[in-house]
């Protein structure tokens, strides 16, 4: 799960992470407001949205007067922000964070993140702060360095050392980046966090160390354990669709596709999705119904598929383990029943109860059109393209 | 000849007097694993479906003398579960459960460094022998005994439909095994391609794979060097795109890395047969294993 700069910094606050003086708001005069309430000027002015690449968008800018705040803020406020991460689509801005100007002599780059393939916690931090670091693990990953942390023996003083040392840090500066990285690991570990991510982490003219950006993702598994992390969670920021499909648990993400499909099991659904693709179709989504998926669940499925107006055609791929065909036969009967699908509909289901399955399509006097296998599945969907 | 499991397993099952956990012990028993006990805190002394239940894994291992363990605890509970059986010294164990938190399983590998134990999951399907032993929740019928075939993959389902076209085709499989669709597991390819390579029943493997991190990578990198049998691999997830997670935990592709056309070249150029299309995945192995 994925929460906004404003609230990532309130977490890092809570935790004695230094960061610049500011406030989240919502409108332009809470935004004057907050400025007035800063130290000084300049301020900056920073759209909240989830996607990272504001900067380049548009959507921070430098404040130095209380008129220029009301020009950013109007025209930051309801734009329609689009960054490298969030697709040509965008993401309409809804609210701002407000800081306070800070004096910088440097900028530099810090994260945690869990390492799958070493199960340590990676602390990765660079001397090529603000830059996209990406770009530099890609062009220059000598200029990133890794310290790893074992989880069980936990943070020890001498791995803030290598990075502080690392970073060309100095006295003071040393001290400060040090509290700064126990910190954040203290709250990575306690929160469930998969990332925290500083891009920039300055250094300020009085040798300390501050956030001037913050990322924190969580790991979606963990949230049962976090209930206040779950209240922070913003729908706005994901896809209408994806927020339907998640209140009836199913794994739902929404593509620019034409071609809808039904499949259980994430494996199988990806490959469903690439199926599409050779047959020289798109798929319109990725969409596990699970293993445990009810009647109820499969006609969500096919009313959620069927939201998406891109959507011409729905491929559905069953493979019946846990999940019986014959249960999901009787689901898709009930959805075509009740949503009344008006547009063709490929069925390929195999595994348990597969016969019983298809005796309960065929006898259902829907217009569905079966698959012997997946390349029987793939011509057809290729002919409701053409067709 | 088979890999982990084979007609002398003895299974215990962790979580066994739960809806899924009673569920999936009799399918297996139906399949003729041999299940000699079960383990639910709390209900020692009792007796589930004519298995003997057991407070600790401790306490059933000494007395049912199983080897192997099958875990249906829920995510909160399942990374102490799993610490308990590798406390116990059970030679393997096969997480099924979807859910648990990353952390936790961080601190999981790190205890189980050095252990005894052998970890296949968490979040996977399972592992079958088929014809002698089943442990997991794959459908049973559609596979195969007696090779030559050795099936390792990261899902579930897909690995059905791998299973389902080689036994279309007449290929019959020693084992097969899903490693699990989590970040951090306890079996990787690697461990599963070396097995397979030191059976001498298996004389072909697939190897199945999706986007996220780079385990098919490495394995590639592996097979080149100590894998001498023809190898077929096939990764889900091309049309995916970067930054959403693909409803396995371990599914995402993070900026650059993690990449199906990345998987794809490695596995070219270290002498994998690939198959873009998984309609034609029986087909394939019938040429390169037959």
């Amino acid at each position: 799960m994925k929460i906004h700069e404003y609230q990532a910094k309130k977490l890092f606050a809570e935790e004695g992470v230094p960061i610049p003086r500011g406030r989240v708001a919502f409108s332009v005069e809470e935004a004057l407001d907050v400025a007035k309430s800063l130290e000084y000027f300049p301020v900056v002015v920073k759209a909240q949205i989830h996607a990272g690449g504001r900067g380049k968008g548009g959507g921070v800018k430098l404040a130095a007067s209380p008129d220029e705040v009301r020009d950013h803020a109007g025209a930051i406020l309801g734009m329609n922000l689009v960054t490298h991460q969030t697709g040509p689509q965008g993401q309409v801005v809804r609210k701002l964070l407000v800081e306070q100007g800070l004096d910088i002599r440097k900028e530099m780059y810090l994260s945690l993140v869990p390492d799958r393939a070493t199960a340590n916690i990676v602390i990765m931090a660079s001397l090529e702060g603000g830059m996209d670091i990406e770009e530099v693990a890609e062009h220059n990953p000598e200029k990133i360095i890794k310290v790893f942390v074992d989880p069980l023996s936990g943070l020890q003083p001498y791995h803030c050392r290598q990075v502080a040392y690392a970073l060309d840090l100095q006295n003071e500066a040393v001290k400060s980046i040090t509290a700064t990285i126990t910190r954040l690991y203290a709250m990575f570990i306690r929160l469930d966090c998969s990332l925290v991510e500083i891009n920039p982490l300055v250094l300020t003219g009085d040798n300390t160390v501050v956030a001037l950006d913050a990322k924190v993702d969580f790991d979606d598994s963990a949230l049962y354990r976090h209930p206040d992390i779950k209240e922070m969670r913003d729908e706005d920021e994901e896809a209408p669709l994806e927020v339907e499909a998640s209140k009836f648990n199913l794994n739902y993400i929404n593509l620019d596709g034409n071609i809808g499909n039904i499949v259980n099991g994430a494996g199988l659904a990806m490959a469903t999705m690439d199926i599409i693709k050779i047959a020289g179709a798109e798929p319109a989504n990725f969409l596990d119904v699970g293993g445990g998926a009810t009647s109820e669940m499969v006609e969500n499925a096919f009313r959620i598929l069927l939201m998406d107006t891109k959507v011409k055609g729905i491929l559905i791929n069953i493979f019946g383990g846990i999940l019986r065909c014959d249960i999901f036969a009787e689901g898709v009967v009930r959805a075509a029943k009740n949503t009344g699908i008006d547009i063709p509909v490929v069925i390929r289901m195999e595994g348990t109860n597969v016969d019983l399955g298809r005796k309960i399509l065929a006898e259902s006097g829907l217009k569905l059109e079966t698959a012997s296998d997946l390349k029987d599945a793939a011509r057809k969907i290729a002919s409701i393209i053409k067709g | 000849m088979s890999i982990f499991v084979n007609k002398h397993t003895r299974l215990l099952v962790q979580g066994i007097t739960g809806r899924e956990g009673s569920f999936h012990t009799k399918q297996c028993q139906a399949y003729g694993t041999n299940v000699v006990a079960g383990v639910t805190p709390g209900k020692g002394g009792q007796s589930h479906e004519g298995i003997p239940v057991f407070n600790t894994v401790k306490e059933a291992r000494q007395i049912s003398g199983a080897n192997a363990s099958m875990i249906f605890v829920p995510p909160p509970f399942a990374a102490d579960a799993i610490m308990e059986a590798v406390d116990a010294e059970i030679e393997l164990i096969v997480c099924i459960t979807e859910g648990i938190p990353v952390l936790d399983m961080m601190r999981v590998k790190k205890f189980m460094a050095g252990k005894k134990s052998r970890l296949i999951g968490p979040n996977c399907p399972g592992i079958i022998t088929p014809g002698e032993c089943k442990i997991g929740i794959m459908p049973g019928p559609m596979h195969t005994p007696g090779g030559p075939a050795g099936v390792v993959s990261r899902s579930g389902t897909l690995t059905y439909e791998v299973v389902h076209q080689l036994s279309g085709q007449g290929i019959g499989q020693t084992t097969c095994i899903g490693i699990g669709g989590d970040p951090v597991n306890g079996t990787h390819f690697i461990d599963v391609l070396e097995a397979f390579q030191n059976d001498p029943e298996t004389k072909g493997i697939v190897m199945v794979g999706e986007i996220g991190g780079n385990a098919e990578e490495e394995a590639a990198f592996f097979i080149k060097n100590h894998v001498t049998k023809p190898v077929v691999g096939f990764i889900a997830g091309l049309t995916a795109p970067p930054g959403r997670r693909m409803g396995h935990a371990g599914a995402i592709i993070s900026g650059t890395s993690g990449t199906g056309q990345a998987k794809l070249s490695a596995m070219r150029e270290n002498g994998i047969t690939v198959c873009e299309n998984l309609g034609e995945l029986g087909e394939i192995c019938k040429k390169v294993f037959v």
